[in-house]
Parts: structure tokens; sequence; C-alpha cells
């Protein structure tokens, strides 16, 4: 049943076709007709010849040359071995000089060492990168974050030591769980629906979104594209927090912020109470010195309308000035009301400024005069320098 | 959900007094005043801080999305 060949119907232009243009074609019509592709096979007669790796993959039936060159080998993690089993990614073509048919390999992995989830892993990667998800700017964690919300699954180890963690750090947030399963059939949808409700708590500072440490399998839903495009789609701060320090997934990638463990994002987000109060207290002796100082200019421009009466009282004025700066850091201790205490009164007229010299007051003129334990309706009598 | 006085805004609020009071060319009532308000920021943030008790509330969603807020058991 042959078909008769038309043998000059097939005749180059100029004659008969050169090995070489037949290789040139040969070589064009395979690249066209082959994308490039993930290979699964055995790795067989591995050579290495300065660096290019030559070898064939093969399975039950059939061979098939590769060759990686050095620029890609030299990324491998590891040097491949002799009967490893592997996906190779590459593409097939020809090598002209040789007529020889091969695989030009690019990419190389065990597939032991997670192989096909790496492959998903890489390809979601790709995608996401190509949006731009991957480098978008991180936002920055509010520092005192008055709700927190957190995405993972209430009978989680991760939401207890969340919980532990940010309520005794800061127990001023509110913290709004939002269960999920974390693993198994459907977790994706559920993970991607809890990640958008964020979006409808309005109050909500910063989230956590992660689980407790797991097999790769058991993670795998945080290196599910669509979980990581949910994550960049959350409109505050996400911190993910998936399984241990060793595990970096897809949803790490694309937080604000990762965080090795579920506690280290719980500390992540808050801030510590005991370091707050500190700078309270520091921010309460600042407060205290800053009137200590008005207090004693207070007290010199009294000595000073006061001329003649107070003169001899530098001593007294020194041994208050020393009081006040002793009890500066103690705030309850420091108020106007202890200068007043010592006899000292401020007038103010009804709008509560405070009256400073002769020329505020004014024959006939209502005041007010604070003294330590109230206010005096005053009036002016007679003012000699006025 | 309950509001509350936001912690940042409170201190940055506190910080602001103090700086002001520690410009030199206060006025005399001004300080008193700002002292006094002072006092008050700082009383009511430490006692925020100090009566402080974490609340942990479950967020959840019925079929037609509708969310409803409840305490956490446990």
């Amino acid at each position: 049943m042959d078909r008769p060949v038309d043998m000059f119907g097939a005749v180059a232009p100029d004659g008969a076709w050169s090995v070489s243009a037949v290789n040139r074609r040969a070589k064009a019509a395979i690249e066209q007709t082959l994308e490039p592709m993930w290979v699964e096979g055995e790795m067989t007669g591995l050579k290495d010849f300065g660096g290019n790796l030559y070898f064939s993959l093969r399975d039950s039936l059939s061979q098939l040359r590769c060759v990686m060159f050095r620029d890609d080998a030299r990324r491998l993690p590891a040097h491949p071995t002799e009967g490893m089993k592997v996906y190779a990614f590459g593409r097939a073509t020809i090598y002209e000089k040789r007529g020889e048919y091969q695989l030009n390999v690019t990419r190389l992995m065990s597939t032991e060492a997670g192989g096909l989830f790496r492959i998903a892993f890489e390809k979601a990667k790709a995608a996401l990168a190509k949006d731009g998800i991957l480098d978008r700017p991180r936002r920055q964690i509010p520092p005192y974050p008055r709700w927190i919300a957190v995405v993972t699954s209430v009978d989680g180890a991760a939401l207890r030591d969340i919980l532990k963690v940010a309520s005794q750090r800061w127990p001023v947030a509110q913290i709004a769980v939002i269960d999920t399963r974390v693993q198994g059939e459907g977790a994706v949808d559920e993970v991607v629906r809890a990640l958008q409700v964020i979006s409808k708590l309005t109050k909500v500072d910063v989230a956590i979104v992660g689980r407790g440490g797991g097999s790769k399998e058991d993670l795998q839903v945080f290196n599910e594209e669509r979980v990581a495009r949910a994550v960049a789609a959350v409109p505050v701060p996400v911190i993910s927090a998936v399984g241990h320090e060793t595990d970096v997934t897809l949803c790490d990638l694309v937080a604000d912020h990762r965080a090795a463990t579920p506690t280290d994002a719980a500390r992540l987000a808050t801030p510590d109470r005991a370091e707050v109060q500190s700078d309270l207290e520091h921010l309460g002796a600042r407060l205290a010195r800053g009137l200590e100082h008005r207090t004693t200019r207070m007290e010199e421009r009294l000595a000073r309308m006061t001329d003649g009466l107070l003169r001899g009282v530098d001593r007294r004025l020194e041994s208050l000035t020393y009081r006040l700066s002793v009890v500066s850091g103690r705030l309850d201790a420091l108020s106007p009301l202890g200068t007043f205490a010592r006899g000292f009164a401020v007038p103010r007229d009804g709008t509560g400024r405070v009256l400073r010299r002769m020329a505020d007051f004014h024959p006939g003129d209502p005041f007010d005069l604070r003294v330590v334990d109230g206010t005096i309706k005053a009036q002016v009598r007679k003012n000699d320098g006025n | 959900m309950a509001t509350q006085p936001d912690f940042g805004k409170e201190l940055e609020r506190l910080e602001a007094i103090v700086r002001q009071l520690e410009t030199p060319d206060l006025d005399l009532d001004q300080a008193l005043k700002l002292f006094e308000e002072g006092v008050e920021r700082l009383r009511s943030a430490r006692d925020r801080l100090n009566a402080a008790q974490a609340k942990v509330k479950q967020v959840l969603s019925d079929h037609a999305g509708t969310l409803k807020v409840d305490d956490l058991d446990g």
C-alpha cells in the first residue's frame, strides 16, 4: 500500500538538499511542533563535560537524549545522579551538527523532593510575578492595633498560640477569628472566602493568616495561586504564618510580612504592653518636667511682681525647685496644686488668662484667684501702679 | 464591633502635648491647660493598659454572606 514518492517533486530549487539544510528544516519543524515541556523519566548515561550535563531520560519503552548546559546546570541545588527519577523542563530540538534529536533541559528536579508540588508552585509563582503581585509594596503593621483578624482553623494549635501571645502582649486589642479549614478538600475555597470576609470588617487593623506545621501536602492550600491572590486582595496588612520556619509558601511570598510561626505572627502584630507602659511613664516624666520648668518661671515672675516683698525668697525657691525635680518622675505627686499649697495663687481673668503684671489689674475689675483648694472671686480695689 | 479610641492617636496627642510643654515660650495658662489635658490622657491610657483584657470574637457568615460576631468559646 506504499504510495509512490514523487522523487523529483521533493528536489530543492537548486538540486539535492544539503545535509545541513535537512537538519535545519527538521530542527525548525520540531521546535515549532513541540512546545517547551516537563518530561518525567529516569536519568541514565549521565556525563559531565566541563559543567555541561549529557544524559538520557528513559521510561519502560523509550529513551530521550538530553543536554543541560553549564549556565542552567550550575543553578541546580545538587548534582544529579545516575538512576535518579526526575522532572526535566526543556525544549525538544535537533543538534544540527550531528543531526541528533535531543531535549535541551533548562530545569531539573527530583521527583522525590516534592517535584510535582514544586512545579505547581513555580507555575503559580510565575503567574503572580507576571501580575506584579510578588513585588507590590509591603504595608506597615500599625503599631497599636485595635482589631486583629485571624484566619485559621478554630481547632488548630496555631490559633491557641496566636491568642495566647497576642492577649498577653497587647490585651487592648480585640481579636476576630474567622474559622476555616486549612487542609483537605474544599479548604482552598474556605480560606479564600475567609480572607474576603476581612474586607467587610471595617475596624480591622491587621490580619494574620496561617496554620501550624504539617506535611507538604498539608501546607499545599497556602501554595495555591487563588489563596495567594486572596491574600494580596486583603485591604489591611497581612502577616502570613504557615507551618514552621523552613516552610516558605506562596502565601508567605505575597503577604506583607512573613512570620516563621503563628506565635511569631502574634508577636509581629502586637506591641508589648510592658514597653508601652514604660513609654507612657517616660512621657509622664517629660510632662512633669515641662510643667516644672513652667512652674519655676511662674515663681520667678511672681517674685518679680511682688518685688521686694519676696526678697530673700531665693533659698525657698531653690528648695521648691529641688522638690519639684525630685517628684518630677512621679506624676501623681506633681501638679500645680503643690505650688499652690505652698501659698502661691494664680489670678486669672474671666477668660482664664493669667494676670501677671500690675498693668493687668484695673481698679474695679473682677478676677478669679486660684488657690490650693479652690477659686475665689475677687475684685481689684486699688492699683497704685495703674 | 465596639469602638474604642485609637491608642496610637492617644499617644500621638500625648507626645504633642509634651513637646508643646517643652517649648520655651509657652504661655502659662496654655501650659496649665496642656498639663491638665496631658495628665488626664496619661491616666486614661494607663488605666486602659492596666485594665485591658483581650476579647476574642468569632466572625460567622451564613449562606447569604451575612456576618455575625459571636464570643469565641474556650
